[in-house]
């Protein structure tokens, strides 16, 4: 497969392995060390580490600074952008500033609403939504130009990603919307966290069959649990998530004490059977605030070590 | 319709404390409807009123009008022999009436009496509901005739997010997800397969974003 830019983790997918990606979310200070401790502890395991932007629309460093600390630590960042917080001169701004520190991925998204973060009485932009941001990014990279028409002086190049969840409703348009997003020109895709293997391996056959595994790489989301209660607040409090009551169950059964434990195993063996789905082409595992926990669920998953491409 | 609410009287009062001869203004159009800004809530503010300025121990007049509208020259100009008698006027039209007053009597303090909330509808007699962010360039023939710049959370042309919940948005289960909504009309018009058709960025500039706007129409221009 040829590649259309310098991303280390295209050339992984193009390798023909399977990728793995993790995430850090930067912290609610300017302290440079929490960004360098958190990859410092998954660097060696994964491909590429996505910087959350302001997740959860709680305020946070910048995913662009974030983006290149790891960059300056010679590393492989993912620029999450979110399509709430800057309208199209900001988002093509912030495209050229990452472009400029060589950053060679972007994951396209809308954000989630800032009713749940630390500002609910701002106000919103959504000058343009996370399809709209995939076709800006493109348009920027394989045309040269702004969306206004002018030529860009050294375009960026970017490895064009995004999210799809394969458990939000109505179920009947995830795979439409899959299509649009590819479409749009998007490259990879990060889905929502994985815990209802059958509808998600129902998904993944539905787009295979209108060809559309090809066309993308799949990379299937993984959160382990680190306890019963986190395995309930993600059924039962987290939009667009499904947990099977089984997976609760087991969670539940389990000694508090060997909970966490208990958590990763299901993860792993998650991982061993979605392997196996046609069209998975890779793993993004976040464990959020949870990153050291990362080396070990990827070392088990039999995925480590990771392969070196040029 | 413009769907406006009522003000709490605490805020009216701290605005007019000061005043002594206050004409409380209804109008006789939207606000009338959604039961914010009409000749029965004037009614009802005026006498609030007049019983907090007398357990107070002031005089202060309270006096109470209805035009039929206050978007429009003609109905305002109905009030200019009386407004001499006035030093205050508490409106109870939306934030257009209540702007077109303070610009025809330049001299007199108007006050909002209402907060204007949005472009509706009337579900039912005591819930409003949005239903036009008056963007300037509808795009209701390709979404079914469901608004997204509107009824989507993050108006998003090419929904729906991740946070739609059993046909809700996630920001309150109160809402309707408005692509589950335009989902379902699309089916009900048998044209699912629009669905993919990609959005395009959108021309705000006719939209808040490209400054006050104006519509002239030259061909009814006397």
């Amino acid at each position: 497969m040829k590649v259309k830019t310098p991303s280390k983790l295209e050339k992984v997918l193009a390798a023909g392995h399977v990728a793995v990606t993790s995430e850090c979310g930067p912290p609610r200070g300017s302290d440079p060390e929490v960004i360098i401790k958190k990859a410092n502890l998954i660097k060696d395991h994964v491909d590429a580490i996505n910087i959350t932007d302001n997740q959860t629309s709680v305020t946070r460093m910048c995913s662009l600074a974030a983006c290149i600390r790891l960059k300056l630590m010679g590393l492989e960042p993912v620029l999450q952008m979110v399509t709430r917080d800057r309208n199209r001169i900001a988002l093509q701004s912030d495209i050229l500033g990452a472009a400029s520190f060589d950053i060679y991925n972007i994951l396209c998204l809308s954000g989630d609403h800032q009713s749940f973060g630390d500002c609910p009485t701002g106000q919103n932009v959504h000058d343009i939504d996370s399809m709209q941001l995939i076709q800006t990014v493109r348009h920027m990279r394989d045309e040269h130009k702004f969306l206004g028409g002018a030529d860009i002086e050294r375009p960026p190049e970017m490895f064009v990603g995004a999210a799809a969840n394969p458990f939000a409703d109505p179920f009947e348009i995830r795979v439409p919307r899959l299509a649009k997003k590819i479409a749009a020109g998007v490259e990879f895709i990060q889905t929502q966290c994985i815990y209802d293997l059958d509808k998600f391996e129902l998904w993944m056959k539905m787009a295979g069959d209108r060809g559309l595994t090809e066309k993308v790489s799949i990379f299937a989301g993984m959160t382990p649990f680190k306890s019963a209660g986190m395995a309930r607040y993600m059924k039962n409090r987290v939009p667009g998530i499904e947990v099977p009551d089984e997976m609760i169950k087991r969670m539940a059964d389990t000694p508090k004490e060997k909970q966490a434990e208990e958590g990763i195993k299901i993860c792993i063996e998650s991982i061993e059977r979605l392997k196996e789905v046609e069209g998975v082409r890779g793993f993004h595992v976040m464990a959020i605030e949870w990153e050291e926990i990362v080396p070990e669920i990827v070392e088990k998953s039999g995925l480590y070590p990771r392969p070196s491409v040029e | 319709m413009i769907v406006a609410d009522k003000k709490p009287i605490e805020e009216i009062i701290e605005e007019i404390k000061g005043h002594e001869k206050i004409l409380i203004l209804g109008c006789n159009e939207c606000v009338t409807v959604c039961e914010a800004g009409g000749k029965k809530e004037v009614g009802i503010l005026a006498s609030a009123l007049r019983m907090y300025f007398l357990n107070q121990g002031r005089e202060v007049k309270i006096d109470e009008e209805t035009l039929e509208r206050q978007c429009d020259h003609e109905y305002l100009e109905e009030i200019r022999d009386v407004m001499d008698q006035y030093d205050a006027v508490v409106s109870l039209a939306c934030g257009v009436g209540v702007q077109f007053m303070a610009e025809k009597y330049h001299t007199t303090p108007i006050y909002p009496g209402v907060n204007t909330c949005f472009l509706g509808a009337t579900e039912k007699r005591g819930l409003w509901t949005e239903r036009c962010q008056a963007c300037g360039q509808c795009i209701l023939a390709r979404t079914g005739g469901i608004c997204p710049v509107s009824r989507c959370a993050k108006r998003i042309l090419n929904g729906p997010c991740g946070g739609s919940d059993h046909g809700k948005c996630e920001i309150n289960k109160e809402i309707d997800c408005a692509w589950q909504l335009i989902i379902d009309r699309l089916k009900a018009l048998n044209s699912l397969d629009d669905y993919e058709q990609l959005s395009p960025l959108k021309d705000w500039s006719t939209d808040r974003a490209g400054g006050p706007r104006k519509v002239v129409r030259e061909d009814v221009q006397e």
